[in-house]
């Protein structure tokens, strides 16, 4: 039955792919009106494109660009309130304005969708294979119960979940956010559509997961030979995966061409920026981020020209008068409709300069005023010499697993922290890197409480933290301040700018008067204005507010910063302008930072050591050029290697290792290295080697001589990756 | 705008800190609704202070000629069956209500928001010893306890005794409440950066954790006045509540309900006073509640 169904759509679409796109959507626009009052919130306005079978379609752009909205509006999936216009057509077929119910009929079966939150998309009462084998049932209602069944058993193993007949019956909470996702991949499989609408499927997840799942996605285009919509902020990720790439900016598309003309031969200022902004993993020494400066435009309220001349370093008094079209380069609106019929595959933008960026050879560097950000003064070489700030020690923090109610007794332990050991130079950035639940938040939480820890010692300037009186402890916090993720969360919502910087120091009972002009003082420095100091975090952006925050930080002038995935939460554009102020920063005060993140390519770009963690435990640690250029530990080379690279030559040509399976529980971790799971290695070794990595934990040894350190007991150099 | 860049050009004398109580004193004034709210409170609490001292009678005192009559020159309000003045019963009667409303809406509120918030925060025995307390009160028959109490609350300052016994009785269900939302606002990440700047924990709970309960908190606290009074008139009813000489607004509408139909007025204006105070008590709850919190204001403006 279904794979009748394969080949049907197959043999139909091999007929009409030169004619007509399985998907095509033209001059839509999407308003969704503001109710008491508010202004009209213009969400996309006039967005074309067309998809053939076969064919993926990247669509960038930063958070409220539209991408996601004019997605939803082809799959008619948007509130009722939200007024559509322009026109979607599925094999030719108007979809736009059908009804509910019809809709319905085609949703899952011609048209699907990958949703970005792998967790809130499953039902938690019914079990995984009771959803996939509806999803069928839906649509083949006269199937019957054992062929949803066979069915569903089968995407399951399509889509690589392990034992797929058992794991039917699991429940959605039984699976990690990756096989969630492979879940919703199946799901979306489930009737062979012949268009996939991914909207970030890999966002939510870790690297070597997202490797898995962009590896998922193409087989998954090879066996239902369904064209693919692409939508993410992501440049890494569609650099090797699609075929032509979609910019949007506010609400409209930009740029539109095939990948390498996009990130070869950029001829928007927008997209270049994007391009600069980005951290990359495969250069050893970029230089400062290109920053955009400013955000994004309100929805609500445009200028009538360019929406994006106010950002733009090459904006003329012309861009701002009308909002130009997205034309092939160098041709003028009025030979546009001739030229545009013609080769509509040509790449076109939307920037009245096209002609000339094209005919200088302006790059991202050319145009954008590139920050001088100062070297930090220090003496290469001797990190010995330097005084320590920070020092961690064998450091434990494992949780008790309890169960029972009334007599609650411990079942198990959870090593989130399982004996660590790093030190931090004054002056000095180490990140801590690796996969989430692998301890590197549960650490930052152990040195930030500066209580006596489980086991193991933390010792800031100098000072034990277990041996400190309460007072003492109180006057080391000065020291050492923290910068959180989530912009949103990191700010008390019911406090004015003001009084959130003001608030350490108040609290280190620093005069009144001194700290008004220590606001301020910090306000300028992080590149806010002064008029902001009454305002709630509410009203900024996530760029701001974490400037906000990095400000309430160095309020006390610490010495050491503690950075948790600063930047994580941030679009590319306002990313690059944090990391620049981070890199300034640390210049100007001599700061040492202790950066976590998960994102190795923001690394290689701020720190000078980097530390890979596994399962609560150091695997790798060793100077940034080092680790990256000869990565030792399996895991680090799995890690480095799932990364995308913003740069589809290099993509395409690179192997990705595709570690197997999901993190193991850190309540139960594997004998022996906790990693020989997952090791791509492992596999090839002999068996009393294998005995070798069951039985003996390795423990951290110099490898490749130098500041490399890896707990491998195989560890290897080379030199061929990255 | 044109001060920020004069104070730009000469950087250390920059604007003096802004004054987050002035910023929230101006919001809630200009708010229509609050300024109506306080006007009616306003009006509530002169008209139950001066109602007594102008009206002729006294608040016990009886009009054997006038039994159960309208409106009348003698009698503004009328009277009731035994022919004592409706308006001075509900004026004074007004005056133990506003009383016993706010002071029991005030303290029940600040002990469920302490109680829960410090169980919440800390965790561990604090929240065990404070739980069992809020468990222990809510199965406590506290109509009983009442009754048996009843006769202290007669004489100078007996109400007092009445309020505190209706704010204890009060507390636990918000308290667990505030409790659940404290341990949710616990793990957020500005009560760890608070933290980890070294500011004590009971600063924490007063300065982070409270103000973003508030809104829960203010609506809770204009409930309460309205279940003050009201619950003080079940008491009443039964002759539990305030004990005589001491009159309240819930005494005189139990006296007046069954005329409702065959007398009204016995029974209207003290009703109306009661309305009046709740809706104004809702009003200042709701503005207060605007004025409080940021996302509300932004979305207005």
């Amino acid at each position: 039955m279904s794979t009748e169904t394969i080949v049907e759509t197959e043999s139909t679409n091999n007929d009409d792919t030169a004619r007509t796109p399985v998907l095509e959507v033209t001059d839509l626009t999407v308003t969704f009106p503001g109710m008491n009052n508010n202004p009209d919130v213009k969400a996309v306005r006039g967005v074309s494109y067309a998809v053939h079978a076969g064919e993926v379609l990247g669509i960038v752009g930063e958070s409220g660009s539209g991408k996601s909205v004019s997605s939803m509006a082809a799959m008619g999936l948007l509130p009722e309130h939200a007024e559509i216009t322009g026109s979607v057509r599925l094999h030719g077929e108007e979809i736009l304005g059908k009804k509910d119910t019809e809709m319905a009929r085609k949703r899952g079966k011609v048209i699907s969708m990958v949703f970005q939150d792998p967790l809130s998309g499953l039902t938690p009462v019914y079990t995984v294979g009771d959803q996939l084998a509806e999803a069928f049932l839906v649509h083949n209602p006269k199937a019957g119960k054992d062929k949803a069944h066979a069915r569903a058993v089968e995407l399951l193993s399509l889509v690589g979940i392990p034992n797929p007949e058992a794991r039917y019956r699991s429940f959605p909470h039984e699976f990690s956010g990756g096989m969630r996702q492979r879940v919703m991949i199946a799901m979306a499989m489930a009737n062979d559509p012949d268009v996939i609408i991914c909207d970030e499927p890999t966002t939510a997840l870790d690297v070597t997961i997202q490797a898995q799942i962009l590896d998922l996605l193409r087989t998954a285009q090879r066996e239902t030979g369904a064209a693919i919509v692409m939508i993410t902020h992501d440049l890494g990720v569609v650099a090797g995966f699609v075929d032509r790439l979609l910019v949007m900016y506010a609400g409209r598309p930009v740029e539109i061409g095939s990948v390498d003309e996009i990130y070869y031969g950029s001829r928007m200022p927008y997209t270049m920026g994007l391009l600069g902004a980005v951290p990359r993993m495969d250069l050893e020494d970029q230089g400062a981020l290109v920053p955009i400066k400013g955000n994004p435009p309100s929805l609500t309220d445009l200028p009538p020209g360019c929406p994006f001349a106010p950002r733009c370093p090459i904006a003329r008094p012309e861009c701002d008068e009308a909002e130009p079209e997205l034309l092939t380069i160098g041709s003028r609106a009025s030979e546009a409709d001739a030229d545009q019929d013609e080769n509509t595959d040509a790449q076109r933008v939307a920037c009245v300069r096209s002609a000339e960026i094209e005919a200088n050879g302006w790059t991202a560097q050319d145009i954008y005023p590139v920050p001088e950000i100062p070297e930090p003064a220090r003496a290469a070489g001797d990190r010995e010499s330097l005084p320590e700030v920070l020092r961690v020690q064998d450091l434990i923090k494992h949780h008790p697993l309890m169960k029972g109610a009334v007599f609650r007794r411990r079942v198990g332990t959870v090593s989130a922290v399982d004996g660590i050991d790093f030190d931090i130079r004054e002056g000095e950035t180490l990140a801590l890197v690796g996969e989430s639940g692998c301890g590197k938040s549960s650490t930052l939480m152990e040195i930030m409480s500066l209580e006596r820890p489980q086991r193991g010692s933390v010792e800031v300037m100098g000072r034990e933290v277990g041996t400190l009186s309460r007072s003492e402890r109180f006057g080391l916090r000065r020291d050492m301040q923290i910068v959180f993720q989530d912009p949103m969360s990191s700010l008390d919502p019911r406090m004015p700018v003001f009084d959130i910087i003001a608030e350490p120091l108040r609290t280190h009972k620093v005069p009144a008067r001194e700290v008004t002009e220590r606001v301020y003082e910090l306000i300028g420095l992080v590149g806010l204005n002064i008029e902001h100091v009454t305002r709630f975090p509410a009203e900024f952006s996530g760029g701001q507010r974490q400037r906000i925050g990095i400000a309430r930080a160095l309020a006390l002038e610490p010495k050491l910063l503690v950075l948790d995935e600063p930047v994580s939460a941030l679009d590319v554009s306002i990313q690059a302008g944090v990391i620049n102020l981070l890199e300034e920063l640390q210049a100007k005060l001599g700061l040492a930072y202790l950066f976590v993140a998960h994102d190795l390519s923001v690394v290689r770009h701020i720190a000078d050591r980097v530390a890979v963690m596994y399962l609560g435990k150091i695997v790798e640690i060793g100077d940034t050029k080092s680790i990256y250029t000869r990565p030792s530990h399996p895991y680090t080379q799995a890690l480095l290697s799932a990364i995308p690279v913003p740069d589809p030559e290099r993509e395409r040509t690179r192997t990705h290792i595709v570690l197997e399976g999901d993190l193991p529980s850190p309540a139960n971790p594997p004998s022996g290295c906790s990693f020989r799971t997952r090791c791509q290695k492992f596999i090839t070794l002999s068996e009393s080697d294998q005995e070798q990595c069951m039985s003996v934990e390795p423990e951290i040894r110099p490898t490749n001589g130098g500041d490399q350190g890896s707990a491998c007991h195989f560890a290897e150099r080379r030199s061929d990756l990255v | 705008m044109s001060t920020v860049t004069e104070t730009t050009s000469d950087a250390p004398t920059a604007p003096p800190a802004p004054n987050r109580f002035k910023d929230i004193a101006r919001q809630l004034i200009e708010t229509r609704r609050v300024i109506v709210g306080i006007v009616i409170l306003a009006l509530l609490i002169l008209f139950a202070f001066l109602g007594p001292v102008i009206s002729p009678w006294g608040v016990g005192e009886r009009d054997y000629t006038a039994l159960l009559q309208g409106i009348s020159p003698d009698h503004w309000f009328g009277t009731n069956r035994t022919g004592q003045d409706i308006f001075t019963q509900t004026t004074a009667g007004l005056q133990k209500s506003l009383l016993i409303g706010l002071l029991v809406a005030l303290i029940s509120t600040a002990m469920a928001a302490v109680i829960g918030a410090f169980a919440g925060y800390f965790g561990g025995f604090t929240d065990k010893a404070l739980t069992w307390i809020a468990d222990l009160a809510l199965v406590l028959p506290n109509f009983v306890i009442l009754a048996i109490l009843s006769r202290h609350f007669v004489g100078n300052g007996g109400w007092l005794i009445l309020v505190i016994l209706l704010a204890v009785f009060s507390w636990m269900v918000t308290s667990k409440m505030v409790r659940g939302l404290t341990i949710s606002l616990r793990e957020r990440e500005y009560i760890h950066a608070a933290r980890f700047m070294g500011v004590p924990p009971h600063k924490i709970i007063f300065r982070h954790i409270l103000p973003n309960m508030s809104s829960l908190l203010i609506a809770d606290a204009t409930i309460m006045v309205s279940t003050a009074i009201i619950g003080e008139t079940a008491l009443s009813y039964f002759g539990l509540g305030v004990q005589s000489p001491d009159i309240s607004l819930g005494v005189v509408i139990a006296d007046g309900a069954s005329f409702a139909t065959t007398a009204p007025w016995v029974f209207i204006f003290p009703t109306v006073l009661l309305v009046l105070l709740v809706l104004a008590v809702n009003m200042i709850g709701d503005g207060l509640r605007d004025a409080l919190d940021p996302n509300a204001k932004s979305r207005r403006s």
